[in-house]
């Protein structure tokens, strides 16, 4: 049902300053994007990757400036997901009923798309182990499954492919790929070579 | 009312799959009891008397256990992340937490305190008293309870601070559950204890939820 039909976003921020503390870490930010597109945000440690993300994803406020859609996201539908540094992977849990319980909190996702979750990040042997048991890139990936588990129109990515092996890493490109396919839209900040041609590059470093 | 019930299951599937864990502060609570009649001698007058008082205030420490794990353990896994950014009302998603606290806490104390109270020779309508400001007093205790834990996420030493924050509020929720077994002890009318017991407890239902929400939204990093 969901996964047949495709998104028609577009998000946007204009003139966006991020802060941590007293330091101003960049500002004066304008980006936009429509169906499709990928923004890969790049830049050495500490130039507010993870900050601009978190301010994309409602986290943090932003010093200056706002975020947009167009539309605007129906409310109780999930908008968008946030991935940050930390797995939001719960060890005593089964791998199974990790992914059950973002998608009853989320209200979204079906028996399929659990399955093209599963499928799409090796995770079919694994589902009945508890998450603790699972070495630091199994746990990515089953992080990384939360994204096709429950659609979204905006994937929101620190990092994403942090602990990950050559193969899962290649996975991954394909669920972006298909996400894209699908009208979907995300922003990566990354040091990796992900495989695939972002619409649009950001430096951080250059910026600063 | 997706997150309520979410978070609910997991909360409690969490405390089964971490078996002992769930059981901590009803142990802890029973042990806390067995340990006046050591201390203070076995003379009988004495514990029927104080024997109210002291499951009330064991009540409220006890609750105080598992709180700063309430918002901590998801705040540290980055869960919370995934909770701020869901299109759930994040009201009831403190809601489910209270509540899987109190199946989790209140809950078997509820059911532990009529054995204590026994074995601390209350008289039976002063266990009954005690049930009923339990019932209606122990669900406050969690709901205040996740205002604190919200507030103080991120913090170090949070628990202590969290006692020290959340403590001073549960006071009237002390003075009229020992009220109210004071009172059916003595056979009075404790009526009145009970409609206040049971009003601060509806009042805590309408506001807590939304004020640890704002605490919650304040969290960020």
């Amino acid at each position: 049902m969901v996964s047949d039909c495709g998104f028609s976003y577009s998000f946007q921020a204009r003139g966006l300053a991020g802060a941590r503390g007293e330091r101003w870490l960049f500002d004066g930010l304008d980006l936009t994007l429509g169906p499709g597109e990928v923004l890969v945000v790049t830049g050495p440690n500490g130039t507010g990757k993870t900050t601009l993300l978190r301010i994309l994803a409602g986290l943090l406020p932003a010093a200056e400036g706002s975020v947009g859609w167009e539309p605007q996201p129906e409310d109780g539908r999930v908008a968008l997901h946030y991935l940050g540094h930390q797995n939001s992977v719960k060890g005593a849990l089964t791998v199974a009923q990790n992914l059950a319980f973002w998608q009853r909190l989320a209200g979204a996702g079906d028996a399929a798309a659990t399955a093209a979750a599963q499928a799409a990040f090796a995770l079919d042997d694994l589902v009945d182990l508890p998450a603790r048991v699972l070495s630091a890139g199994q746990q990515r990936r089953l992080a990384l499954a939360r994204l096709v588990a429950i659609p979204a129109p905006l994937w929101l990515l620190d990092e994403p492919t942090t602990a990950l092996d050559a193969g899962s890493v290649k996975a991954f490109a394909d669920a972006v790929a298909a996400h894209r396919d699908r009208g979907g839209m995300a922003i990566l900040a990354t040091h990796q070579d992900l495989g695939f041609e972002p619409t649009y590059r950001l430096d951080m470093g250059a910026s600063a | 009312m997706n997150g309520f019930w979410a978070i609910l299951g997991r909360d409690l599937a969490l405390a089964r799959a971490e078996s002992g864990g769930a059981l901590l502060a009803v142990q802890f609570f029973a042990l806390g009891i067995l340990l006046f009649p050591l201390g203070l001698g076995p003379e009988p007058g004495m514990l029927s008397r104080l024997g109210g008082g002291l499951l009330a205030v064991m009540a409220l420490l006890a609750t105080l256990l598992a709180l700063d794990r309430l918002f901590q353990q998801d705040h540290e896994d980055g869960t919370l992340d995934l909770l701020l950014t869901s299109p759930a009302p994040l009201w009831s998603i403190v809601l489910g937490k209270a509540v899987a606290h109190w199946l989790i806490t209140g809950a078997p104390m509820l059911l532990a305190a009529p054995l204590l109270g026994v074995l601390l020779q209350m008289s039976w309508p002063a266990i009954g008293g005690l049930v009923v400001a339990l019932a209606l007093g122990t669900p406050t205790l969690s709901l205040v309870g996740a205002v604190g834990a919200a507030l103080t996420i991120g913090t170090r030493r949070g628990g202590v601070l969290l006692a020290l924050l959340v403590l001073p509020l549960y006071i009237p929720v002390l003075i009229f559950m020992s009220g109210t077994v004071t009172a059916a002890e003595t056979g009075l009318a404790f009526g009145g204890h009970v409609s206040i017991l049971g009003a601060i407890m509806l009042l805590s239902l309408v506001l807590t939820p939304w004020a640890a929400a704002v605490a919650l939204r304040q969290v960020g990093d």
